[in-house]
């Protein structure tokens, strides 16, 4: 390929390619994103290729293979347009008769439709269904139209356009002016306003300044910025080179985590097509403006996600935070002023900078504009990523859009933001999300996850197993936070073991205060959100642990037994052999009986039993 | 590890100092550990000091400067595993393999950690072995998974 000179240049080739591009061809897409990939999906599309070139029907429909659509829940996904009919769980064998069927003969394959858990009702295109009906899908929906792997396909769908036009007929001001007016805020975490970071770095006096990617996605449950990387490369890209004209960055660095190994892939093919198309280099689209990038590896290290360890890390050092006396967007990668952005506030400003803030400023609330990424996990129906206008409320993305609790379970809490968030409970569920809502609630935005939680889960255990992750992922430097962490984390342990005593949740406030108060990063300034949050909305939670030495939720291991209901077991013996302490005895045909002081109550036995014998107690 | 082959690492780099973690990964990945004179060398060329080294083979989760497994499970531990049940399937494993995180199996078979998030939260609980993830998994699931592994070595050495 050769280089492009120009905007003009630009417009030719994607005039080229869309005159290619046969609209009305049949193409198939299959999600090769993380999750549909865990389900093989790769398996269908090979199957799908063998079978569109057995039948010697090569150049007469395409077959693409796409990030992540998000409905992860219902994988492995194919799309077959023009008709956009959407086919859920599709195995390998069922790549002959969506060729036959529904290619060639516009028949729909009932069997392979997405069936709704609850109403029963069948869908046949992708936008019909619920759980994509009520989102809006800014920024993620182009990942199912997109092989990230080729820049044609951002092309042909309009990539680029923001940068030519912000090169042919904007300033470097005025692009900084319309992020500023659009008042984007940070996807990451805080929402701080990006314009507001950006003029900061742009006006720091050094001439030398520096932005970055941050694609250390650590929060646990979050992983929109995976899906984006991995199935839209450019978008990202696009962002952050209108960033640096902005900024006035000569050089930018993207700092993904090693265990998305899918995105360091498809990010580097997408840094070298940008540098052969001339998008990436020196003299961009013939402008005269400089803008190169390199991609750095993390290495399994949650801290590293604050900016200033960042920093830290692509420098060659050890990823710990610094103290912040001048922020990074002043004095960051090598004393040089230092422009952050996470993943998915990038994406947004192509967007921005093509349709302009007024059109931005058209979705979302007050304070708070635009659509927002979720990753919406945990206890729910379709798991999967989900894209809303900020100041959604809660209750719409679980209910319509999640399709509520699977089961007949009860929701208990959703937890919002990462290990620097809260829970939520139910009374709250009409609240708008947005950045400021979920603050006022005790948690945060963070990179959004929203992990749902039911009757079934112990908000002790949640607390406790975020601390276990925080004093884990403390990486020591300040003694608040490195001991804060651990003797909270020591508290909440023997409080789910049946040893707490009165005293412990003063204790827990008070440590809490401390730990917030005298550490340097959000790591540790953040760390006793978890608990404080449980202790504000299920303070009974944790008073039954403590005082009547019971696990209302069934979870703590040393405050319940299990139990088999001889009415309901038919002797089967499926616990018995699986029961890895031989605690389970019994004959065969007649109930079984489990010996409670050899039980290491590790619940195999209830998730084999077929007859739903085994209760906790 | 053969200085060669440390020396080609280095060169993938351009022998930056900057880049010195993509070099630790990249031995990790190659030898399953960090050798100590892979470690010196490093330091040496770079003119890296050994401590700062050691400082990060310690610091980050990816390095280690034991012997992994020939299958290395990492056992998702991220917020949506976690209330999925990812304590039990992290028992199950322990208990198949007597091994407790951290550790490999006296055979250097099989290797078992527990990682934050790896970030395929819609699947939980998950499993990755060898870069392959196991979605919704169970101690049933368990069971099968580990026999798949062992005979598709038995078949490798037949």
């Amino acid at each position: 390929m050769s280089r492009l000179n120009s905007v003009g240049e630009l417009e030719k080739l994607r005039a080229e390619i869309l005159e290619k591009r046969d609209s009305g061809r049949p193409c198939i897409t299959t999600c090769l994103g993380t999750g549909c990939h865990a389900y093989a999906s790769q398996d269908v599309y090979n199957a799908l290729a063998e079978e569109i070139s057995s039948r010697g029907l090569t150049g007469k429909v395409d077959l693409r293979g796409t990030g992540c659509h998000g409905f992860c829940e219902q994988g492995p996904i194919v799309v077959i347009f023009p008709g956009e009919i959407c086919y859920c769980r599709v195995q390998p064998e069922d790549a002959a008769d969506i060729v036959a069927l529904t290619v060639l003969e516009n028949k729909v394959i009932d069997r392979l439709l997405y069936e709704d858990p609850v109403s029963g009702q069948k869908y046949e295109r992708e936008s019909e269904i619920p759980f994509y009906k009520n989102q809006d899908r800014l920024i993620l929906g182009q990942n199912r139209l997109i092989d990230p792997q080729n820049i044609e396909d951002y092309f042909a769908l309009g990539g680029y356009k923001a940068l030519a036009k912000a090169l042919a007929e904007m300033t470097p001001e005025d692009v900084l002016e319309e992020v500023k007016k659009a008042n984007l805020r940070g996807r990451g975490g805080g929402g701080f306003p990006a314009g507001v970071k950006w003029e900061t770095t742009r006006q720091a006096p050094e001439k030398e300044k520096y932005v970055i990617v941050n694609a250390d996605e650590g929060d646990p449950g979050a992983y929109m910025d995976r899906s984006l990387l991995e199935g839209n490369p450019h978008l990202v890209l696009e962002g952050l080179i209108l960033g640096a004209y902005a900024i006035g960055a000569a050089k930018g660095f993207v700092y993904v985590r090693q265990e998305y190994p899918l995105a360091v892939k498809n990010l580097t093919l997408a840094v070298q097509q940008a540098e052969e198309h001339g998008l990436l280099g020196d003299d961009i689209l013939g402008s005269g403006f400089d803008f190169s990038v390199s991609i750095k590896r993390g290495a399994g290290a949650f801290v590293s996600g604050e900016s200033s360890a960042l920093v830290s890390a692509i420098e060659g050092q050890v990823g710990e935070p610094r103290p912040k006396h001048i922020n990074t967007a002043i004095s960051g990668l090598w004393g040089k002023p230092t422009n952050l952005n996470n993943v998915e506030t990038w994406a947004n400003v192509p967007y921005i900078i093509e349709r302009g803030a007024g059109w931005f400023n058209s979705t979302g609330n007050e304070q708070n504009k635009g659509t927002k990424i979720f990753s919406l996990v945990g206890k729910v129906n379709n798991t999967g990523l989900v894209e809303v206008p900020m100041g959604t409320p809660l209750r719409k993305i679980i209910d319509d859009i999640g399709g509520g609790i699977p089961g007949d379970k009860r929701f208990k809490a959703v937890q919002t933001g990462g290990p620097s968030g809260g829970c939520i409970p139910e009374q709250y569920l009409d609240t708008p999300v947005d950045f400021d809502r979920l603050k006022e609630l005790g948690s945060m935005m963070g990179s959004g996850g929203m992990i749902i939680m039911d009757e079934d889960n112990c908000m002790v255990d949640v607390a406790k197993y975020f601390m276990h992750f925080l004093k884990d992922e403390s990486c020591g430097k300040c003694t608040s936070c490195r001991e804060g962490t651990k003797r909270m984390y020591e508290i909440l342990d023997a409080i789910t073991r049946g040893e707490g005593r009165e005293g412990d949740l003063e204790l827990l406030e008070e440590i809490a205060w401390v730990t917030e108060n005298a550490s340097l990063c959000a790591l540790g300034s953040t760390a006793a959100n978890p608990v404080l949050s449980t202790l504000r909305y299920f303070r009974d939670e944790y008073e039954a642990h403590i005082k009547e030495k019971r696990c209302p939720a069934k979870v703590c291991k040393a405050l319940i037994r299990f139990t088999i209901d001889p009415e309901k077991c038919d002797g089967c013996g499926r616990c018995k052999r699986n029961c890895p302490e031989g605690a389970i005895t019994g004959e065969l045909k007649s109930p079984m009986t489990i010996d409670s002081s050899l039980c290491s109550r590790c619940g195999i036995c209830r998730e084999v039993c077929h007859l739903d014998a085994v209760t906790a107690e | 590890m053969e200085v060669k082959e440390i020396e080609r690492i280095m060169e993938k780099y351009d022998a930056d100092r900057t880049d010195v973690l993509g070099m630790l990964m990249d031995i990790q990945e190659k030898e399953r550990y960090l050798p100590r004179e892979a470690l010196r060398h490093l330091s040496e060329k770079l003119s890296v000091p050994l401590t700062r080294l050691y400082n990060m083979a310690t610091f980050y989760e990816a390095l280690s400067l034991k012997p992994l497994g020939r299958h290395q499970i990492h056992v998702c531990m991220g917020t949506a595993c976690h209330v999925r049940g990812a304590a039990r399937i992290l028992d199950k494993l322990e208990s198949s393999l007597s091994i407790k995180p951290g550790e490999v199996t006296p055979d250097l078979n099989f290797g078992l950690k527990t990682v934050n998030c790896v970030g395929a939260c819609a699947l939980g609980p998950v499993v990755q072995v060898n870069g392959e993830y196991h979605g919704n998994m169970s101690a049933l699931k368990v069971e099968r998974m580990l026999k798949r592994y062992s005979e598709a070595d038995k078949e490798k050495t037949e």
